[in-house]
């Protein structure tokens, strides 16, 4: 039961500081959320950067150009990255956080060849096709249909909720390769190039009034058997590899930046009075942001746990869904409580001089999706209710089909 | 780093529970809050198992261990609400002779920040054989002879006996505000392991409840708000667990992170987990979680007793918000 980072982990992560400190001020601000083209190429880049200084991949194995460096040392290069203010990983989310992973777990040598190398640098952006519109929650009801065809899958179906989908150059998909099976041991896991002949891509704004978002239509795309990753219906458990992957520390960095959140947000507490107070002397608020500040330590603490376990272990356990639940209701509370101390300020999404108004208003509207994607909040409780604490799980009839709608 | 629970401290867990599962069952418990709440026999069997003189130096015949063991075996003790003032008592081992072998029973009152509010509570005064009073000052220690104090007939917890006191004897001086102040850090992090064993066990209590019992012709553990409720109190458990081990690890290495941060953040979590999980395992009980025959009762109230001793969650949010105002200025000064 030790937090102390190694001597080689602290070396590391003076090279990284160092390093941080003159990458990214030289790298430039980001551009404008709706120039996706803009977007693709300052993330990319950026990733080329990382990948170039050799902070790519940092827990993937040296083959594909990883550092294959401890989960310890992953942990010092989440709490740096956040610490620089360096660029979000942005559009290489898919590729860097699942889609990867989920290769070299499960991927065949020529898949991982093929891939692992151009994600880390920086040169192939995934997405991710799991949700169509009648399988969101109950993702094994899904239809999207692949059916074999010499070397080839035809693949026809309707995918939605797809983030990066207008950039993406690849695809994870689930799709159904036998629609006789229980509905769970149908699905196979693919990987789809976008630019295929009948993918169309149609953007579907979110909440924010941004095209994040993006439905993917795929008509009798064929898609080469050779692009499965895994046994041929044997999709549902590695997509639960790849879904333990989202849910355990896939959000290492956006728990630190979300401690500067805080951090900004006690600032602002600290300087803003309303009616000759400051809102910081309001011990009610004081304390729940105390409070706060308290369960993300714990939480980090949690994450440290949960990262020394997977490393044991190999992949994330099911204790991940409790990471992912706490952290996003966290989340989600932490900006509530910053939409209560801007009041008024908080209904302006441009930026005001001096004040966290955009930031916080953004982020609790972005926070929403937190507790929808991965696995909604409630999936998670059904998944540490029965899988954890074993009580009875829900209906699920094992003969159940997938029947088309 | 390797934050896991190690293969040693494994065993040291394992046998602490199954020593308190032994010797503290449900009807041990019902018997102690009928006979007054104290079982001097178990507290030297305790004192035998180490309870006591664990962070003690081995060549002072203790166990030589930290603060890492420590919290794991409070929250042993937590499990089964083990009675007595046990975190005054391991943090009066250097202080005073023949705890560490359970022949001298060191209680406390904690009257840190100004005293609380009405008469003084003293926990334990028929048991303890020294009282420690801590304060602003420092510390003191009194003869629990010489205070002038009535019982209290219907305390909260039934395993918790209390005496009020109107005002209390100087006493002798043992140490100053420094000490105090480390003192109070270190027995508020026992107390976070406490309440950490109370969070799990009165979850183990419910899903073991929702398991059996039947209503509409099927375990209620089966409908999903009640195990909505369960993966809540989970998750409670598993904050309050790393938040626990974190401030046990921090006050064994202080080159990890300020101790006074990680047990302020250990004991509001393992506060709220332990009086949120009680107060579910109750209602999970429905009916029966009322009656006095379930013992969910006897968890719910020590949650109350140690969630106010050295520093009531109110006071470590203020702790805690100290330590957020100083990263935020921190935060100004790097972008002035």
């Amino acid at each position: 039961m030790d937090l102390r980072y190694s001597e080689s982990d602290e070396k590391f992560r003076a090279e990284l500081r160092a390093w941080l400190a003159e990458a990214v001020p030289a790298f430039g601000p980001p551009p404008g959320i709706h120039d996706w083209a803009a977007r693709r190429l300052y993330d990319t880049g950026w990733q080329q950067k990382l990948f170039e200084a050799g902070y790519a991949g940092i827990n993937w194995p040296r083959e594909f150009g990883g550092r294959d460096l401890s989960a310890t040392e992953q942990l010092v290069y989440y709490e740096e990255i956040a610490r620089a203010g360096a660029p979000y990983i942005g559009v290489n989310f898919v590729g860097l956080l699942h889609g990867g992973p989920t290769l070299i777990a499960e991927g065949s040598a020529e898949q991982k060849a093929r891939h692992l190398p151009r994600i880390l640098r920086g040169e192939e952006v995934w997405c991710q096709g799991f949700s169509e519109p009648s399988a969101g929650s109950d993702l094994a009801a899904l239809q999207t249909r692949a059916v074999r065809d010499g070397d080839d899958y035809v693949v026809s179906g309707h995918k939605i909720w797809c983030s990066f989908g207008p950039v993406a150059d690849f695809g994870e998909f689930l799709v159904r390769t036998d629609p006789d099976a229980p509905k769970h041991r149908g699905i196979s896991w693919l990987i789809l190039p976008m630019d295929l002949p009948g993918i169309e891509i149609r953007p579907l704004p979110t909440l924010m009034g941004e095209s994040d978002f993006s439905e993917v239509f795929l008509d009798n795309v064929r898609v080469p058997a050779r692009n499965r990753v895994g046994a041929e219906n044997d999709g549902w458990r590695i997509t639960n590899v790849t879904l333990r992957f989202e849910r355990g520390t896939a959000f290492a960095s956006e728990m630190i930046n979300l401690q500067q959140t805080l951090a900004k947000l006690t600032a602002f507490a600290k300087r803003v009075t309303s009616d000759g107070v400051r809102a910081w002397d309001d011990a009610d608020l004081r304390r729940r942001l105390g409070h706060l500040a308290a369960e993300l330590d714990a939480l980090w603490a949690m994450v440290k746990l949960s990262v020394c376990e997977a490393e044991a272990a190999g992949i994330p356990g099911v204790g991940a869904s409790a990471v992912k639940l706490f952290y996003t209701e966290l989340n989600q509370r932490i900006n509530e409580v910053g939409m209560r101390l801007l009041g008024r300020a908080g209904l302006c999404r441009d930026e005001i001089e001096d004040m966290p108004n955009a930031l916080i208003a953004g982020r609790s509207l972005q926070s929403l999706s937190l507790t929808i994607a991965a696995g909604t909040s409630q999936i998670q409780r059904n998944i540490i209710s029965e899988r954890i604490l074993g009580l009875p799980r829900e209906p699920r009839p094992t003969a159940e089909k997938a029947k088309p709608a | 780093m390797n934050f896991q629970i190690s293969e040693d401290q494994r065993a040291l867990q394992e046998g602490v529970r199954s020593f308190c599962e032994g010797r503290l069952p449900d009807e041990r418990l019902a018997e102690l809050a009928e006979g007054g709440g104290f079982d001097r026999a178990l507290w030297k069997d305790l004192a035998e198992l180490g309870v006591f003189s664990l962070r003690r130096a081995q060549a002072e015949g203790g166990l030589g261990l930290g603060f890492c063991e420590s919290v794991l075996v409070f929250a042993e003790l937590g499990r089964r609400a083990a009675p007595g003032p046990l975190a005054w008592s391991q943090l009066a081992v250097s202080l005073i002779d023949g705890v560490a072998e359970g022949e001298v029973v060191v209680g406390g009152l904690d009257l840190t920040g100004g005293a609380a509010l009405g008469p003084h509570l003293l926990e334990h005064l028929d048991h303890v054989d020294v009282l420690l009073v801590m304060d602003d000052a420092g510390l003191r220690r009194l003869d629990p002879n010489a205070i002038e104090a009535r019982p209290v007939e219907v305390p909260l917890d039934p395993l918790t006996p209390l005496h009020r006191a109107d005002s209390l004897p100087e006493g002798e001086w043992l140490a100053g505000p420094d000490e105090a102040a480390r003192l109070r850090i270190e027995g508020a992090a026992l107390l976070s392991g406490q309440l950490l064993g109370i969070a799990e066990t009165t979850l183990l209590m419910a899903v073991a409840f929702a398991k059996e019992r039947e209503q509409f012709g099927r375990p209620i553990g089966g409908f999903q708000a009640l195990k909505h409720l369960m993966a809540d109190m989970f998750v409670r458990q598993e904050v309050a667990r790393s938040a626990v081990y974190a401030a046990g690890a921090t006050l064994d290495d202080p080159l990890v992170g300020s101790a006074p941060r990680a047990v302020s953040a250990a004991k509001l979590v393992a506060s709220e987990a332990a009086l949120a999980n009680a107060h579910a395992c109750i209602q999970i009980h429905g009916g029966m979680g009322f009656t006095w025959e379930v013992p969910a009762h006897y968890f719910l109230k020590r949650a109350r007793v140690l969630e106010c001793c050295f520093g009531g969650s109110s006071e470590h949010a203020d702790e805690s918000a100290r330590h957020l105002a100083e990263r935020a200025e921190a935060l100004v000064a790097a972008r002035a």
